[in-house]
């Protein structure tokens, strides 16, 4: 036998290894691992996803200019600069060459200016900040609408589903640009009435066109947003962790509030993030088309609609809001495929 | 290892095998030092709780270690083939030709869009240069012999009109479609009721018998291995801690792990009630394994070496090993004991 | 009154199939048909059957998790619900006397609760503590009695093992103090070494609390360790009913006595020497179920009379219940 284990004679044992382990030795060798929560765990995957992260970067960048640089910038959106017309970046006007050469210290036009002599850097800037605007709007809408829509679907089943999920799939066929020319026409004099009531006045400074644009979004767009909800909640109230909460005597409400939702937030986060980049390119794609916000008042896509015209004297008064426009629909979408796959690695696929 | 032999007339050799999945949160050693020999016709049991290492085991040897696991050590040989360096391809020219695989869930691994003869008859057409109605009339013998009542019209059919147990008959056909010199069955018949089971078992003795292929069946329950296996090894985070004769395992367990769990299973027959002896403690955490016998903490009859090393092997007879130090133990005493009388004499 | 804890009477359950066509010829998956047994206080009553035949839908619908299709539900003499009598109580009260175990600690635990958060929740639902302090303490106690420790409770369900898991599926079940627990194949989804821990557990509990148990499961070997008595289901009918040790040794249905020979036994000289009696054929569809006896599509005994009448459940020696018309032919 010993022939066998040539091993076994080579090591000299300590009597003492023999001696039974006792129980604390024993436990100490089972470690568990250190608590990670899901927004913890979550977190940590994201962080984790070099890309995501970058895009996080350059989302939080964008908004810094969108909306604190401009409250301190020293031009504004809509001032127009006498004899700045169409100056190309770093140019200043024949009057303002005057005002330095006096010794004054002014702010170069970064970007230059437009055909109407106004900055257009703050241009840019007040541009991404109403596209964000309009992008984070409606999909807070869109989430909203969607979720509860689905929601009540999904936990009432049986015809008041089949009922609701049949209005959804009418709603899906309704052709979006068609029904947001009809409806900016359609609204433009209610609203400019309703504009013209005291307390109503942000409404004309937003432009009704862009009012129509969120009515639709409210109108249309959450059908997707409701049929994820829906499936989501359907496949979760078949869950057996619901059951045991329906066999410990939980109401409705209590299984929605504390099971249903909390299971869903992560799916939630992931479907509106990746609203928001295309909103904006709904968004961009109206104004472009003139259907967008009201002048004075610049977007993205207006921008990018105005500097068409003189696309081969001022290519840059194309290209900067277009790139502009890429970035953030890129970022945001490329952040959204991040935090899915941080927080619902079921979605993927 | 000492009693191991030069010549290839084993079908699998498998030599101090290391896999580990490489994780983002770190490397999970999946294999730890598995070796173990398998001869033509043989019925080899592998068992073991949920991540041990048996699945990785026979997957590896089909070159079907699934992403991010890899090969970090041992030899692997089958049938002549050295599995350490063969390429994909090569791979597939065995696979579904000299050795096959059964997998515990029949519906997955159909293809739900082919109906039943296609895809019987793309494996025969694969690995054979018949052309297609000497494929059909083939697929036809083959469900045939795996007991399947009106072959010509379950050739038409797609997989999600027959029932569990007739989807494992198919998939059993199309394992043994080449005549495979080793069948891999990954837990067979977890899927299917008892009765099924029953079915599919003795239907998979019968064409052992007939075709004299070699058996790895992956299992969980210490019953099948009972009653088809000739050879058992039981598998505990990943290594091989004991491997037997099936009567040796069984009768003579030398191994605390495989005690315990033949302890803990209910018998049927027991006409009073006696309480079942579990083992206690949960599995091992397969990314924080301990330092010593993985087994330790859970082991009744722990001693201090048991926490810091990995016992060494111990044989008991030629085929029958265990990795305990209690075995190791028990044979420093006897040496000793051995040493002191012929120092008294 | 009578001395059982929890009595059934023609308990069926139905279920609508989904897309199934309108109106008159709808379908309906025949999942419980005409059960009726009684489970005495204290007592474990096994449940087993292969995967359709009704089991997990009756330790539901006698929560009333699925509202019975008909039939009777009588506990500690409460009548909870009565489809003649038109009688459907609030279930509420009793949900603190009737508990139920499920058979996958994955699924049953909700992974976005810490564990102290999902045994805590019967105790939040029945406001069962009056302070913070006292509902901590609770769930550590039954933290504890489950082997588990207040270390475990502000993990999430993912961080433990299949057995941990289980545990704290129980403690759940534990934190009402109930009297009578459905235990839904809450061994199945475990390791084999892990198993006989739970088994004990149940029993030790049993013995602790007084409890009484439905025990559903489809391995017959761990039904017999751990019930009094015995249940054989075959799609949606009971067909023998016995005590555990007299149903498995003396079975007289042709399909329990099928079953008992096709448990693999973990012995090999027993298993070489055992002869298996394999039935032929799958288990019909319970959407269309075999008229008469439901078994007499793979039953070797099967005639024209088990087409055309349902054999009656009927008691034939005492204590031992067996619905089959072939019985002499069969022993």
């Amino acid at each position: 036998m010993t022939k066998k284990n040539p091993l076994s004679l080579q090591l000299k044992f300590d009597p003492e290894d023999f001696l039974p382990a006792t129980n604390e030795e024993k436990e100490s060798l089972v470690v568990m691992r250190e608590s990670v929560g899901f927004w913890r765990d979550g977190a940590r995957r994201l962080r984790k996803n070099k890309v995501a992260m970058a895009c996080l970067f350059v989302i939080i960048i964008i908004m810094i200019f969108a909306f604190i640089v401009p409250s301190f910038y020293p031009y504004s959106y809509s001032e127009q600069i006498q004899g700045a017309n169409n100056m190309k970046p770093f140019e200043f006007s024949a009057e303002e060459q005057a005002r330095i050469a006096a010794g004054e210290k002014l702010f170069p036009h970064i970007f230059g200016t437009d055909k109407m002599g106004r900055d257009y850097a703050i241009r840019v800037m007040m541009g991404s900040r109403i596209s964000l605007l309009v992008g984070m709007v409606a999909a807070v809408i869109i989430l909203v609408i969607g979720s509860v829509y689905g929601s009540i679907a999904a936990f009432a089943g049986g015809w008041v589903d089949l009922i609701m999920m049949r209005i959804v799939d009418i709603i899906y066929t309704i052709p979006d640009i068609l029904l947001i020319v009809l409806l900016s026409f359609a609204l433009k004099s209610p609203l400019k009435t309703l504009a013209s009531i005291k307390g109503f006045h942000w409404l004309s400074v937003m432009g009704e066109n862009l009012v129509s644009i969120f009515v639709v979004f409210a109108l249309l767009y959450w059908v997707g947003m409701a049929r994820m909800v829906r499936s989501q909640i359907l496949q979760l109230k078949e869950s057996e962790y619901v059951t045991a909460a329906r066999a410990l005597g939980a109401s409705g409400g209590r299984i929605i509030r504390k099971h249903l939702l909390t299971n869903c937030i992560g799916t939630l986060i992931v479907i509106t993030t990746l609203q928001i980049p295309s909103s904006i390119f709904t968004e961009s794609f109206l104004s472009f088309l003139g259907l967008g916000v009201a002048v004075p008042m610049p977007s993205l896509g207006s921008l990018a609609s105005e500097a068409i015209n003189g696309i081969n004297t001022f290519p840059h008064l194309l290209f900067i809001p277009s790139i502009v426009i890429s970035l953030i629909i890129l970022s945001f979408n490329l952040l959204g495929d991040g935090l899915r796959d941080a927080f619902d690695p079921k979605l993927k696929n | 290892m000492s009693q191991a032999t030069t010549d290839n007339k084993y079908l699998v050799d498998i030599e101090h095998e290391r896999l580990s999945f490489f994780t983002p949160v770190g490397e999970v050693k999946a294999l730890n030092d598995v070796s173990f020999k398998m001869k033509e016709g043989e019925v080899l049991g592998i068992v073991g709780e949920s991540g041990s290492g048996k699945s990785v085991t026979a997957y590896s040897l089909m070159g079907l270690t699934a992403y991010p696991g890899r090969l970090i050590g041992g030899t692997l040989e089958f049938n002549g083939h050295h599995i350490n360096d063969m390429t994909e391809a090569e791979f597939r020219a065995i696979r579904g030709n000299e050795i096959s695989i059964i997998f515990q869930d029949p519906m997955t691994s159909l293809n739900p869009v082919y109906t039943v003869g296609n895809q019987i008859e793309e494996v025969i057409r694969l690995h054979t240069d018949k052309n297609k109605e000497e494929a059909r009339a083939r697929a036809i013998e083959l469900l045939t012999l795996v007991g399947i009542n009106e072959p010509e019209k379950r050739l038409k059919q797609y997989p999600h009109e027959l029932s569990g147990g007739m989807r494992q008959r198919v998939m059993i056909a199309i394992a043994l479609a080449c005549e495979p010199k080793l069948l891999i069955a990954d837990e067979p018949t977890t899927a299917l009721d008892v009765t099924i089971q029953a079915q599919i078992l003795e239907l998979m003795m019968e064409l052992r018998e007939k075709l004299g292929m070699a058996i790895i069946m992956i299992t969980h329950d210490l019953g099948i291995v009972a009653s088809m296996c000739e050879k058992i090894a039981v598998m505990y985070a990943g290594r091989i801690v004991e491997y037997g004769t099936t009567d040796d395992i069984f009768y003579n367990p030398k191994h605390e792990y495989t005690k315990g769990l033949i302890k803990s299973i209910p018998r049927l027959d027991a006409k009073d009630h006696e309480r079942l002896v579990p083992i206690e403690g949960t599995p091992v955490d397969m990314l924080n394994p301990p330092a010593g016998c993985p087994f330790a903490p859970r082991c009744d009859n722990c001693m201090k070496i048991c926490l810091r090393e990995m016992p060494p092997v111990t044989y008991f007879g030629d085929v029958h090993y265990t990795q305990c130090w209690l075995n190791q133990k028990a044979e420093a005493e006897a040496a000793a004991k051995a040493g002191k009388e012929a120092a008294d004499e | 009154m009578s001395d059982y804890l929890l009595e059934v009477e023609h308990l069926q359950k139905h279920f609508p199939i989904k897309g199934g066509g309108f109106g008159k010829n709808k379908k309906v998956v025949q999942a419980l048909d005409d059960l009726t047994f009684g489970i005495k206080k204290g007592e474990t009553l096994g449940m087993v059957g292969e995967s359709g035949c009704g089991k997990t839908t009756a330790g539901r619908t006698i929560l009333r998790l699925h509202e019975p299709t008909d039939g009777k539900i009588i506990y500690d003499g409460d009548v909870l619900f009565d489809k003649e009598k038109k009688i459907a109580v609030n279930m509420l009260p009793y949900r603190k006397k009737m508990q139920i175990v499920f058979q996958d600690p994955y699924a049953s635990l909700d992974p976005r609760m810490t564990v102290g958060d999902i045994v805590g929740e019967p105790i939040d639902i029945h406001k069962l503590c009056s302070s913070k302090q006292e509902r901590y303490d609770k769930i550590i106690g039954l933290l504890e009695k489950v082997g588990l420790n207040s270390e475990h409770a502000n993990r999430y369900p993912h961080e433990f093992s299949g057995g941990q898991r289980q545990r704290v599926g129980i403690a759940r079940a534990l934190a009402v103090d109930p009297e009578f627990i459905v235990c839904d194949e809450p061994i199945s989804a475990l390791d084999v070494s892990i198993q006989a821990q739970v088994i004990n557990m149940f029993e030790d509990l049993q013995d602790q609390m007084g409890l009484t148990y439905l025990f559903i499961a489809h391995d017959l070997s761990v039904v017999k360790h751990i019930s009094d008595r015995i249940v054989v289901m075959y799609l949606g009918r009971m067909v023998e009913l016995a005590d555990s040790y007299e149903l498995t040794m003396h079975s007289m249905h042709p399909y329990t006595r099928s079953l008992v020979s096709a448990i693999p036994i973990a012995d090999p000289v027993t298993a070489r020497k055992s002869k298996r009696i394999i039935l032929e054929g799958d288990v019909p569809s319970p959407i269309d179920p075999p008229s008469g006896c439901r078994f007499r599509t793979r039953c070797p005994y099967a005639d024209e009379r088990c087409a055309a009448e349902v054999p009656e459940f009927k008691e034939v020696t005492s204590g031992h219940y067996v619905a089959c018309h072939h019985l002499d032919r069969v022993k």
